[in-house]
This record gives structure tokens, C-alpha cells and sequence, in this order.
């Protein structure tokens, strides 16, 4: 194959996936734009972002990629059942790690700030919406995740091809918009 | 898993302190505000696409590590070639979303360069980072799969940041 043979196949194959993710960050972005005043009043907030966004693709594309080597070496079952010990194990698994690392986040945030002399927010609220914004955004990413999986599986696609792309799209998306709640459902408990 | 995820979450939040330090330029103009997920995303996303291509291409035989070898050139072409197709629409589109939602106080065409600049920026610093990432798992006889993958995204999600940062510092 000639370089330009190369280019115009790998330029064909991913323009799809990389407009489809642009799609859902611009999303994700109006709903951070439009966080401007929570941010303002949050001081340390933004330094949680690109922290609590990788930790949604990193974890819950695993909880993926698990599911889809369970599906294809038969170990699970494609149907929607609360007594399959392996799938409840690696949801559990997931939201744990999801929520306990949102929380070390916050706490490596306030530490990082007061070392530098930036102004932050008390511990308690980051971490408090750390963990919020971890658990809904969890519970929300676990349910796309399984049923995008399951049904993609059933329907005879690959769920190794499917799990990356709707992590990508829905998790910056969801991220963003369930720190939004959680913020201020703690500044309405009172934070800040 | 823990582990890894703590040291991650280290890196990412280096480039949200990144963010913290131009945050009033940040939150005067909300437009940019709009462009910082998508950039991490697209920064992480071209790589990632690269890396996986370079994987394959390595597992099959296909891939040396030369400036001759047309697999090689021919990835790192698409890959600019993806940043200066994409980019620019990603500017047009925060700056229109921002204008109906809000009202925007950049101009479409500064928006628009702030996006292309990060953009061609950062598909080169994605190419150089997964070439060489994908080279050192070669040599080191690593599975090309399961290091390049998390390594390279994670890195282009905080080159991402820094480089809107230094895009924005240099046009807005």
C-alpha cells in the first residue's frame, strides 16, 4: 500500500467514531459552559474535571470490555436478572472503584491547591460532591453500559466494538451533567 | 485495579490544575469553557485510534519503526489530516451552541482558530507520543495492546488541556 492508500483507509474508518464523540463532548461542554456560576462559587471544581472524566471512561469501558469477554466465552448470560453473581460482582466492582476514586480525587485536589496557595473549597464539600457526582454518574454509565452490551450482543454485534464508543460519547456527557446535581444538591445542603 | 486508577487520577489532575490557573479566562468566555471536554476527548480519541492501528499493524508484521515505512506515514497523515477536518467544525459548533444558548463575546473566527491550532497541535504531539509508546512497548517486548491503549490516552488528555491553554494564551 502507497502512504496515500494508507492515509485515505485510516481517514475513512475513524471520521465516523470521531465526529460521533465530538457530537456528544460538544454536549458535554454546553452543560460545563453553562456551570459557570457553580464553578465560580466551587473554587478548586474545575480542577476536578479532566480527573472525574477519565475516571468514568476508565472504569466503566472496563466494566465493558469485562462483560464482553464474560458474553463471548460464555460465561454470562445476555438477559437482565439480579441473581447472576458474576455480572452483580463486576457492577460491583465498577461502582466502587468509581465512587472511591471520584472521592481520593477531591482529596488529592484540596491537597494539590493548599500546597500551591490556590484558593479551594473546603474538603468536605469536594469530597461530598465528588461522591455524589461518582455514584449517580455510576449508576447512570452501569445501566448504558449493561443494556448497550447485552442488546448489542443479542442482536449479534460485537460488544468488545460497542462498550468504547458508548463509554466515550455518554460518559463525558453524563460526567459533566451529574456534577452539575451533585453540586448543587450540596450547595443547597448547605456546603460551599 | 486501584492502583492504576489512583496514579491516573494523579496525572488528570495535573491538568486540572492546569485549568484552575486560566480559570477566569475560562469562565469571561464561556464558548472556551464549551471546548474543553471535546479537546480532551479528541486529543485522547486520535490517539487512540492511531494506537490501536499501530498495534495490529505491529501484531501482523506490517509496522517498522522508519520514516519510509508507508504504514507509519500514512497513519500520522490521517491523523493530521482527521484534526484539521474535525477541529474547525468542533469551534463552528461550541461557538454556535454557545451563541443560541447564552450569547458569545469571541468572534466565530477566533473560536474557530483557537479549535484548528489545538487541534493540528495536538494530532501531531498524538502521533509523536504513540509512535513512541508503541517503539518502547516493542522493545521492551510488552504487549503493544494493553500499554499503549491507557498510556497514550491518558497522556493526550493532559496535553489536551495544556495545549487549549497555550492556544487560547497565544489567540484569545
Amino acid at each position: 500500500m502507497t502512504v496515500r492508500e494508507v492515509a485515505e483507509e485510516a481517514y475513512r474508518e475513524s471520521l465516523p467514531v470521531l465526529a460521533l464523540s465530538a457530537a456528544g463532548g460538544l454536549f458535554a461542554g454546553v452543560v460545563l459552559g453553562g456551570m459557570d456560576a457553580e464553578l465560580e462559587q466551587v473554587a478548586g471544581l474545575l480542577v476536578l474535571v479532566p480527573a472525574l472524566l477519565a475516571t468514568r471512561g476508565n472504569v466503566y469501558g472496563s466494566l465493558g470490555a469485562r462483560l464482553g469477554s464474560a458474553l463471548h466465552q460464555g460465561l454470562v448470560d445476555p438477559t437482565f436478572s439480579t441473581d447472576d453473581e458474576r455480572v452483580n460482582a463486576a457492577v460491583a466492582a465498577a461502582l466502587a472503584n468509581g465512587v472511591m476514586v471520584s472521592g481520593i480525587a477531591a482529596v488529592l485536589a484540596v491537597a494539590l491547591l493548599g500546597v500551591l496557595g490556590r484558593p479551594s473549597a473546603s474538603l468536605s464539600t469536594l469530597v461530598a460532591i465528588a461522591l455524589l457526582a461518582g455514584l449517580i454518574s455510576g449508576v447512570l454509565l452501569t445501566i448504558a453500559v449493561v443494556s448497550v452490551v447485552f442488546v448489542g450482543y443479542r442482536r449479534g454485534l460485537n460488544p468488545d466494538t460497542l462498550a468504547g464508543p458508548v463509554v466515550t460519547t455518554t460518559g463525558d456527557v453524563v460526567g459533566i451533567a451529574t456534577l452539575l446535581v451533585a453540586t448543587r444538591i450540596v450547595l443547597a445542603l448547605g456546603g460551599g | 485495579m486501584l492502583p492504576v486508577l489512583i496514579v491516573l487520577t494523579a496525572i488528570e489532575l495535573g491538568s486540572g490544575i492546569v485549568l484552575d490557573t486560566f480559570e477566569s479566562t475560562l469562565l469571561r468566555y464561556p464558548t472556551l469553557l464549551v471546548l474543553v471536554p471535546v479537546t480532551i476527548g479528541m486529543a485522547g480519541n486520535l490517539g487512540s485510534i492511531l494506537a490501536a492501528r499501530f498495534s495490529t499493524a505491529l501484531h501482523l508484521g506490517l509496522l517498522s519503526f522508519s520514516t519510509e515505512d508507508d504504514r507509519l506515514v500514512g497513519n500520522a497523515v490521517a491523523t493530521i489530516a482527521l484534526a484539521v477536518t474535525v477541529f474547525p467544525l468542533v469551534g463552528a459548533g461550541a461557538w454556535l451552541l454557545q451563541f443560541l444558548l447564552g450569547g458569545t463575546r469571541l468572534a466565530l473566527s477566533t473560536v474557530v482558530a483557537v479549535a484548528l491550532l489545538s487541534g493540528v497541535v495536538l494530532a501531531a504531539l498524538a502521533v509523536a507520543v504513540t509512535t513512541i509508546t508503541t517503539y518502547a512497548a516493542y522493545r521492551f517486548e510488552l504487549d503493544p495492546d494493553d500499554v499503549v491503549i491507557p498510556v497514550v490516552t491518558n497522556v493526550c488528555d493532559v496535553l489536551g488541556v495544556l495545549v487549549l491553554f497555550g492556544a487560547v494564551r497565544v489567540l484569545v
